[in-house]
This record gives C-alpha cells, sequence and structure tokens, in this order.
C-alpha cells in the first residue's frame, strides 16, 4: 500500500503541475490577445485559436506523411537514397501484382454489397412491427473488432479431411448439400471473396443505420402523392426512394472504399497474406515491421494513399455542393 | 450505509496485508538465498521482459526464477506475445522498449542493434557467458564484433515425435537411420496410417516449419560448409545442391502416400498438427525439442514408453556425422538500470539455467548446468546431441538469413511451394530475388 502511494503520489504531482502550467499559458495568451487593439486583434486571435490544432495536424500528419513519401525513395534502413527502385519493385514484382489485384477487387466488390445490403435491409425491415429489434441484432457485429470477427469466421470455415466430422458451418451445410467440402481458405480465387464475406458482415449494419434514417427523412408527403399517381413497389423504389436517399448511400459507398483499402486484420488474421489474399496494407506492415524494409514499406503506403486521394477528394467535393444547395 | 461498507473494506485490507507478510516470512525460510547475495539494495524493484514464449512455459520460466525474486526482491513481469517478431521493432522504435526481451533470431537482434537502442552486455554478463558457453554461441549474441546477448535457453530441431505406444501396438521400431525411417513410412502406409503430420500455420509467422525441413535436409545433404554457404548467400537458392535438397524435402514432406493431404500442411497450425500423435491419426512428426509442451497441454505422458516422445531425426548418410540443427533465445538489453543488469547476469548463470532444467522442457548450451539436474528425458536427448563433439551443427538458417528472406519470402514462399503447389523452381527464383541487394 505506501509503496503504490509512494509510486502513485509523484506521478499525480507531475500531472498537475503538467496541467497547471498548461492554464498558466492558456490564460497569458488570452490576456495578451485580449489586450490587443486595432489591426493587429484578427491575426493574433487567428494564431491563437488555430494554432494548436495546425500544430498537431502537423506532428500528427504533414511530417509522417512528408517522412514517408521521403523513406520510399530510400533504402530499408533509410540511410541511403535508391531513386524509384522501390517503385520499380512494385511494379515488377509478382507478389505485388497480386497483392494490387486483389486490393482492386476489395475496393469493388465490399462497398457495393456493404451498401447494397445496408439499403436491401433498411427497406426490408422500416416500419416493420418492432422494428429496432431486428435492426439492433444486425447492427451488433459492427461492434466486433475485424479480429474478433475473423477468429469467428475462422470456426466458419474450418475443414477437416472428408473422413472427418466437418466442424465448420460452412463445410458441414456443403456437406449437408451433398457436395464435398474443400480446404477454403486455400481455394483460389474463392478464398478472397469468403474473407471479404467478413468485411460484410460487420459493416452493413452501418449501411443499414445510414440508409434507413435517410429513408425515414423521405417525406411522406411524397411518397403519398406518389402512391396517388400509381407508384408502388419497384417504381416507388426506382423513381422517388432511391433518389431521395442517393446522398447518403455514396456516403456508404464512400466509406466503404476507404475501408477496403486499409483492410489488414482481416486478411492477417485468416490466412496472413498467403494463398493468393495478400492486400496492399498487410504487405505493407510485413515490410515494415517483419522484413524491416522501410523502403519497400513507404513506397506501399505511397501507393495506398494516391488510391485513397481521389475518393477523399469526391467526397469534399459532393460535401461542398451539398452546402451549396442548401 | 456507505460508512459500513468502508469500513469492511479497510478491515479484509488489512487482514490480506496481514495475510500477504506472514506468506512472505515463511516462504523467505524455506528458500536458500546464499546464490543471490550479489545481487543487492534492489528490493522493490522492477523488470519488464517481452517475450515470444507462450503458457504453459511462461509460468514454469516464473517459478524457476521465484527464489531470485523473493531473496532481493526484485519483481519480473513478464509479457508473452505470439505476435512478437512484429511487436518488438515497433515498441523499440516507439520508445516503449521492454527492459529486457528474449530474441530468438539473431538476425532480428542484428536489425535492433541497427537502432541503437540495444545495449551492450555489462560485464558481469560477459564474464558467464565466457565461463559457460562455447565461442560459436557466444558469436551469435554478438553483433559487428560486439557482444550483446547472452545465450537464454536453446532448442534442438532435428527430433521426429512418435509414440512409444503406438509404435508398441503396432510392433514399429524406432529408426536409426534416413532409410529405416523410409521403409517404416512405406508400411505405415500400406497400412493405411498417415506416417507423417505437419502444420505450417503460425499467425505472422506461417511457413517457418517447412524452412525447418528444408534447413535439416541441407545440413543432411552437403554439410557445414555448404550449409553456412547457403545462409550468407554465396549460394543461391537456385543452386543444384540446394534445389536437389529441396527435392527431397518434397519426396519427404509432400509425398501424398505418406502426409496424405498435401495442400492440408500449409492450413494446420503448427500445434495442431502433432496433437493426433498420441492416438496414433497420424504416427510421426519432425519438430523441435521444444514441440513435447504442445502434446503435453492435452494430458499425454512424454517418455520412452509413454503417448509421446522423440527419436533423432537420423543422418542421410555417412557423409555428414551427427548433423544437428538448433536453435536458441538470446536476452537482449533495452536499459542498463542496477536492477535490469542483475537480472541479465542472473539470466546467464549456471544456477538459473539449472533451477530451469529441474522444472521440465528446457535445454541449456550452458556447461555449467549438469546432465543430471534434466528432469526431462527428451531435453537430455537433445543435450546429448548438441554437446556431442562429432556433431556438425547447424543454426537454424532462416534466423541467420536477413529478416526480408528468413521472416519473409522464405516463409511465404514455402507456404506457397506446399499449400499452393508452387514449383520448386519458382520458389527459389522468388526468394534469390528478394535476398537484399547491398
Amino acid at each position: 500500500m505506501s509503496e503504490f502511494i509512494s509510486t502513485t503520489i509523484p506521478k499525480f504531482t507531475s500531472v498537475f503541475i503538467a496541467i497547471a502550467v498548461f492554464f498558466m499559458v492558456l490564460s497569458l495568451l488570452f490576456a495578451i490577445a485580449g489586450r490587443l487593439d486595432g489591426k493587429k486583434t484578427r491575426p493574433v486571435s487567428l494564431a491563437i485559436f488555430l494554432g494548436p490544432a495546425l500544430l498537431l495536424l502537423l506532428a500528427g500528419l504533414v511530417i509522417p506523411g512528408v517522412r514517408t513519401i521521403v523513406f520510399s525513395f530510400m533504402n530499408p534502413d533509410s540511410n541511403g537514397w535508391v531513386g524509384f527502385e522501390n517503385y520499380y519493385w512494385m511494379s515488377q514484382d509478382p507478389n505485388v501484382k497480386t497483392i494490387m489485384f486483389n486490393t482492386i477487387l476489395w475496393i469493388l466488390v465490399v462497398p457495393l454489397f456493404t451498401a447494397a445490403l445496408g439499403l436491401l435491409l433498411a427497406i426490408m425491415l422500416d416500419r416493420i412491427k418492432h422494428e429496432s429489434i431486428p435492426k439492433s441484432l444486425l447492427f451488433m457485429p459492427m461492434a466486433i473488432s475485424f479480429v474478433g470477427a475473423s477468429i469467428i469466421f475462422k470456426f466458419v470455415y474450418e475443414y477437416n479431411e472428408p473422413s472427418e466430422s466437418q466442424i465448420g458451418l460452412l463445410s458441414s451445410i456443403v456437406k449437408f448439400l451433398g457436395f464435398t467440402p474443400t480446404d477454403w481458405m486455400l481455394a483460389k480465387p474463392l478464398n478472397t471473396f469468403l474473407l471479404m464475406i467478413i468485411y460484410v458482415w460487420t459493416q452493413m449494419g452501418f449501411g443499414m443505420v445510414i440508409l434507413s434514417a435517410a429513408i425515414k427523412a423521405v417525406p411522406s408527403d411524397i411518397v403519398e402523392a406518389s402512391a396517388l399517381d400509381g407508384a408502388h413497389g419497384w417504381g416507388l423504389f426506382r423513381n422517388i426512394t432511391f433518389p431521395m436517399v442517393k446522398g447518403s448511400f455514396i456516403v456508404v459507398l464512400a466509406t466503404g472504399v476507404v475501408g477496403a483499402l486499409k483492410v489488414f486484420d482481416i486478411v492477417r488474421t485468416m490466412t496472413g497474406g498467403n494463398f493468393g489474399t495478400n492486400v496492399l496494407a498487410n504487405e505493407m506492415y510485413s515490410q515494415t515491421f517483419v522484413q524491416f524494409d522501410q523502403g519497400k514499406g513507404s513506397a506501399l503506403s505511397v501507393v495506398l494513399f494516391l488510391l485513397v486521394t481521389p475518393i477523399l477528394v469526391y467526397n469534399i467535393r459532393s460535401l461542398r455542393r451539398e452546402r451549396a444547395h442548401s | 450505509m456507505k460508512r459500513k461498507g468502508f469500513l469492511a473494506l479497510t478491515g479484509v485490507a488489512v487482514l490480506s496485508l496481514v495475510a500477504s507478510l506472514v506468506t512472505t516470512t515463511s516462504a523467505s525460510a524455506a528458500v536458500n538465498c546464499d546464490p543471490f547475495t550479489a545481487y543487492k539494495g534492489l528490493k522493490g524493484k522492477s523488470v519488464t521482459i517481452f517475450t515470444s514464449i507462450l503458457e504453459p512455459e511462461l509460468t514454469t520460466l516464473q517459478t524457476a526464477w521465484k527464489d531470485f525474486t523473493t531473496c532481493t526482491g526484485v519483481k519480473i513481469k513478464i509479457e508473452g506475445s505470439n505476435q512478437f517478431e512484429a511487436l518488438l521493432p515497433v515498441r523499440v522504435k516507439g520508445n516503449n522498449a521492454p527492459d529486457l526481451a528474449f530474441i530468438p533470431q539473431p538476425g532480428l537482434l542484428a536489425k535492433l542493434v541497427d537502432t541503437g537502442k540495444v545495449k551492450l552486455a555489462p560485464k558481469s554478463v560477459v564474464a558467464n557467458v565466457d565461463k559457460y558457453w562455447s565461442k560459436s554461441w557466444k558469436a551469435y549474441g554478438t553483433v559487428k564484433g560486439k557482444f550483446y546477448a547472452a545465450p537464454f535457453g536453446s532448442n534442438m530441431k532435428s527430433l521426429v515425435w512418435y509414440s512409444p505406444k503406438q509404435f508398441k501396438t503396432n510392433g514399429y521400431a524406432v529408426p536409426s537411420t534416413w532409410a529405416d525411417m523410409t521403409a517404416l513410412a512405406d508400411k505405415m502406409a500400406a497400412k493405411g496410417q498417415i506416417a507423417f503430420c505437419g502444420g505450417l500455420g503460425s499467425g505472422g509467422a506461417t511457413g517457418w516449419p517447412a524452412t525447418d525441413w528444408v534447413e535439416q535436409m541441407v545440413l543432411r545433404d552437403h554439410g557445414s560448409a555448404v550449409y553456412n554457404g547457403w545462409v550468407d548467400h554465396s549460394i543461391k537458392f537456385s543452386d543444384p545442391r540446394i534445389i536437389s535438397s529441396m527435392e527431397k524435402v518434397a519426396a519427404w514432406m509432400q509425398n501424398p502416400k505418406w502426409v496424405g493431404n498435401v495442400k492440408g500442411i500449409a492450413t494446420t497450425t503448427f500445434q495442431d498438427a502433432g496433437k493426433g500423435i498420441p492416438e496414433g491419426k497420424c504416427m510421426m512428426l519432425q519438430q523441435a525439442s521444444f514441440y513435447g509442451n504442445i502434446i503435453a497441454e492435452s494430458g499425454a505422458t512424454i517418455s520412452p514408453t509413454g503417448d509421446a516422445f522423440a527419436f533423432y531425426l537420423p543422418a542421410l548418410s555417412d557423409k555428414v556425422t551427427v548433423p544437428v540443427v538448433g536453435g536458441g533465445e538470446f536476452t537482449a538489453a533495452f536499459a542498463s538500470r542496477p536492477e535490469v543488469v542483475a537480472v541479465q547476469t542472473y539470466l546467464s548463470s549456471a544456477t538459473f539455467a539449472t533451477s530451469r532444467v529441474q522444472l521440465d522442457n528446457w535445454i541449456s548450451a550452458n556447461s555449467g548446468v549438469p546432465l543430471a539436474a534434466y528432469k526431462n528425458q527428451v531435453d537430455k536427448l537433445s543435450a546429448t546431441y548438441l554437446a556431442n563433439p562429432k556433431s556438425t551443427f547447424g543454426f537454424d538458417a532462416s534466423d541467420l538469413m536477413p529478416a526480408a528472406v528468413g521472416a519473409g519470402s522464405m516463409w511465404k514462399e514455402f507456404t506457397a511451394w506446399f499449400g499452393e503447389g508452387k514449383s520448386i523452381a519458382e520458389v527459389v527464383k522468388a526468394i534469390d530475388a528478394s535476398w537484399p541487394k547491398s
């Protein structure tokens, strides 16, 4: 007990001192800003209010970003220049080709399914009895980490020799239907899609919640008016509901694309990037932290960054456009 | 109400304090503190250790140094992770290094030394290593002429696990030559048994068991000179000698007659691979000395007449005598506080090695450990081969190669060799291409 106190109290003291110093500096700054008048007021207050945020942005984003770009032109230990060699390696290495192909596949398939399934669920569950119960259940996988979800699916995809009993859900279903199960994680290119199912399973709840909110925001007088004009079912959805929720649909899609580009945990947990399932983020991690090649790792992250950029630009643009409308 | 609860809590706290005081005194009475008189004035200090060693070995380690911690009052906080190889460099780079780490790869040690965060071995550790270990062992803890890390545990990889009970039931004899072993495997196959099991799965390190198999074969096939040339890449993977060794591995571990489902080896975890040995689901598994711990988890007895035991993986011919592939961990320090030096010195002493060896499942190349101290039969068997003056010893090659190969392309390509049926020609081409240029 005394040991606990003797080691903990000094820690707290230093914390309190740090907080006190922080407030003193702040009040000093505000005091200075308050005394200023005339022309200098605006630039100084701008600096005081934006300064900390810009400083953090610089330390957390700009400097690491620039460093990564610089490292991508350097050797594994980042102490010598190699020019474009790391990028040349990316264009030549057959493994990187598989990685690029898989990453693009993830970008194309995953967001579409996440958004489409989310929309389908949102429509199907709209205005049914006790709507919140199935919705909560569907949203729940979102609370599971990708590693946790992958471990769950490891059991789903478990495979045993045909002579033994199948404990994996997928293998059991396939066997029940009269087919022979295979070692799922080895079956190219099916294995990549099986990994995507994990992502879609955890994320479709998110799409459903966003789109469900958008559907509820469609004014009921419009729906009623179109119903009077004879629109129902598919027609109502295609001409009224979907155009009204399109903005939210695109938000879900864009989130999905960024998420799919960054996917790492699922691949690492399920296959370790073996059997032709590797993706960009996993290879970046392996190169940097397992094989200690900071150059190749940085080059891969630069490419990842370049791939994300257009989506971010599009997102910001459409956000601005929406603001201009309203 | 609240007051009452508080009083009760205080009472419990006081009681437990008294209880803990009582237990400490009774424990210290039974412990002989003489070997630890050198480590004084460190009471209440703590040392953190990060390792790839997992349970149940972690608990055994803590039992082994319990006397040390009781007598000196130094607390040792040890943390094991199966992502050790990946996490340690991240922690070191992020200035969050542990005080000590048991590094199982000399290549990783060299990489960490390059970061400038690894401390040179203190004099007391150098003295212990000079006294108890051979020069070759010291060399593995040395980077660019400077000695950093004392050997910790060691392991013997040239073992084959089998079930003495199953062998007895089937009337099989333990093979002593390679030809005997293949003949035995054929006999098993004729009975419909799986002769060899195997598993490459190991999270981020998937593929390493296959590197062991190839190492065994290169050393058995060609001896030390070629083995060491292969390690430093003066002999390439595409060299006909290495290819012929890989073909021998393919004829052994990729022989469907002996292993059943070849591709399944790639998706089976190495821990699960040998689980069926006691029941005879498969008969033999080439794995390192530590594997006894994993088989014993299911309650199997490890002894020359029990559910599982090991025999020495036979030599291929008389050309290379007693080939032994082995490995080990090295204790690297990232801090030089007195308590860290004390723990480091203690861990490199014969006192620690002997107390650990007495507890089962551990081998030390520390010559201060009497063979009679070994509780575990397998370890005694391993120590016999590791210490055999005739033996041709090779340190685990993938651990010595650059991380880009030994912890990268070799794991990846060998996994593809087993799991995707990639050809040897393509595998060696990809590995050679990944070898760092400088």
